[in-house]
């Protein structure tokens, strides 16, 4: 499924879209389709999978953790692949890949773009490939219709803001604020005034998803005020796993609650 | 070897005096055997800036002089937990801090290896090293010598050798961990096995599964104990310009006691892997031919080491 057809929905609609992060394979490789079904049906539009790095240097502890036990329970590139592929076949959203650099440079641009081609993903993060260093990704990817989603933080200058908007493709990932992955209690002023520049700089071109820190309704409801058209959210779906890696039942429930309130934030934010 | 006891000061009075101008009042950095957080520590406390210093948990336990020498000079030293706690995860963790702290904070990387323009900045900072060689070797024996031999861990010492001879004749020998051997897959040689790879945000040879996933390493010198290696290193290896060998743990610990008995100085366990290297170079080479090792460091930090190595209690 497009990328671009949930935003054009959503936005008829009138509401933001809503992205969920997991780590593939954790806890263990057949707890994630699991995990991605009670995201999906509980309102999550766009699925965002995590390929386990050993060295997530854009992470914080939750995800460090989550990739590490995705690791050891043995899961590899190729393994996630598949679970995109058992995704996108078996629920109706877009599937996007989060990974760093290295696991692709391994497997070689070419072959890893055209096996997530095949698995039916939508579009791929790497947090760690500047679009200057990205050209020849890109030309591939988008040869295999895979969207190229680059990330802008508060750094970003104008001029290279409006390249990297040039360059992605699906949507743009907003960084609100200086740091690394992991959720956050609040949010202050400053990372409302950086979604509401960027939001109001790039509106027309490209829509924009807010992530990093994003973990309570009312973090989404802000956002989206601000003129977000997404919020990702990902540790906090991933510490709901992580607080339930014994119990499959209560982690699924508790996290069909989680994506339900998110969501709902994300219906109603735009009147506040 | 300068103050601080290795080469680390002329790379971190140089980036520190670039941060003071860039404004920024904090200085973060990793180190693995602590001698480049000793030498931040040093150049902060001269210049009033404040000094944190990322160290893997593991690296924190076998250089505890270090880490006191940080603390007594007035840096704060953060044990670093995840991963393999050596010194790939405190580079890991210095960058998370970077992102975070950017408007305040410069990051003062300490060997040739990160994102452009790190490699270049510490390796411009560190030909003093080569520079310095030329000029004396060229005053005390006239020429050039027929080879200088250095330890290669990010590789910042044996860049500053290095670099300045690349247009000469010079033969160039880099130095890597060989740990428990290179057959064992315990070491930290990334140049003689590794894989092209993309980490710490430089292309080059990187210690890595067949996913790309970072491998563990290990070496008896915790400042060569990294699974890549400054890109320079890669192009001058694929150039044929250096010839990159490897010393086992072994070879490096007998080569510290032999330095230390024969000449009266304890050499770091880091370049004591050069010193290794060096004395097999010396039995094909003839009587009037030359080699400058670099000897980036001193051993005392290393002394409780080697008295394991040796089953002596101290």
């Amino acid at each position: 499924m497009k990328i671009e057809s949930v935003f054009a929905k959503a936005k008829k609609e009138g509401r933001g879209v809503l992205v969920g992060f997991v780590t593939a394979g954790d806890p263990s490789p057949d707890h994630t389709l699991d995990i991605v079904s009670a995201l999906v049906s509980n309102g999550v539009d766009i699925i965002e999978l995590g390929i386990p790095f050993s060295d997530p240097i854009a992470d914080g502890p939750t995800i460090q953790a989550s990739s590490l036990r995705a690791l050891n329970a043995g899961i590899t590139p190729p393994n996630v692949l598949d679970i995109a592929d058992e995704v996108s076949s078996s629920l109706n959203v877009p599937v996007v890949l989060l990974t760093y650099y290295n696991p692709i440079f391994r497997m070689g641009e070419g072959k890893f773009l055209k096996l997530a081609s095949k698995a039916g993903v939508s579009g791929v993060v790497v947090p760690d490939l500047p679009p200057e260093e990205s050209r020849e990704y890109r030309r591939i990817a988008r040869k295999e219709n895979i969207d190229t989603i680059y990330l802008a933080t508060p750094s970003t200058t104008p001029k290279r803001l409006d390249a990297i908007v040039s360059a992605t493709r699906g949507f743009l990932y907003v960084v609100p604020l200086y740091g690394v992955t992991g959720a956050r209690e609040a949010f202050d002023s400053y990372s409302k005034k950086v979604v509401k520049d960027i939001a109001s700089k790039v509106r027309g071109r490209v829509p924009i998803a807010v992530g990093f820190g994003i973990s309570k309704p009312e973090h989404v409801r802000s956002f989206v005020a601000q003129g977000a058209d997404s919020v990702i959210v990902g540790s906090a779906i991933v510490k709901t796993i992580e607080r339930n890696l014994s119990d499959r039942k209560t982690m699924l429930r508790e996290l069909g609650e989680l994506a339900r309130d998110l969501s709902s934030a994300c219906r109603n934010g735009k009147s506040v | 070897m300068l103050h601080g006891g290795a080469h680390k000061i002329n790379n971190t009075l140089g980036q520190a005096l670039l941060a003071k101008r860039m404004g920024k009042s904090r200085i973060i950095a990793e180190t693995g055997a602590g001698q480049h957080g000793v030498a931040t520590a040093i150049t902060c406390a001269l210049l009033g800036l404040k000094a944190e210093i990322y160290m893997g948990a593991e690296d924190v336990k076998r250089q505890k002089l270090n880490v006191f020498r940080m603390k007594l000079l007035g840096a704060e030293v953060h044990p670093v937990e995840s991963g393999s706690k050596t010194l790939k995860d405190a580079i890991n963790e210095a960058m998370r801090d970077w992102v975070t702290n950017l408007l305040t904070t410069y990051y003062l990387i300490g060997s040739v290896v990160g994102p452009h323009p790190y490699p270049m900045i510490v390796r411009d900072f560190q030909s003093v090293i080569g520079e310095e060689i030329k000029k004396q070797f060229r005053a005390v024996n006239g020429g050039y010598p027929t080879a200088v031999v250095a330890c290669v861990g990010g590789g910042s010492n044996a860049m500053g050798t290095f670099y300045p001879f690349v247009g000469t004749p010079v033969k160039m020998v880099g130095v890597e961990a060989g740990g428990k051997g290179l057959g064992t897959g315990e070491h930290s040689a990334s140049l003689n096995t590794g894989f092209e790879g993309v980490f710490h945000g430089m292309l080059t040879y990187v210690l890595q599964d067949e996913y790309g996933q970072i491998k563990p390493t290990h070496s008896i010198s915790a400042g060569l104990d990294y699974p890549g290696v400054g890109p320079e290193h890669s192009f001058l290896m694929i150039e044929k310009r250096v010839e990159y060998v490897a010393a086992t743990d072994e070879e490096a610990a007998k080569a510290f006691i032999e330095l230390s008995r024969n000449e009266g100085i304890l050499p770091a366990l880091e370049p004591s892997h050069a010193v290794a290297h060096a004395m097999k170079m010396a039995k094909r080479m003839r009587k009037d031919e030359s080699i400058v090792i670099t000897l980036s460091g001193r051993g005392d930090k290393d002394v409780g080491i080697i008295a394991d190595y040796l089953g002596e209690k101290i």
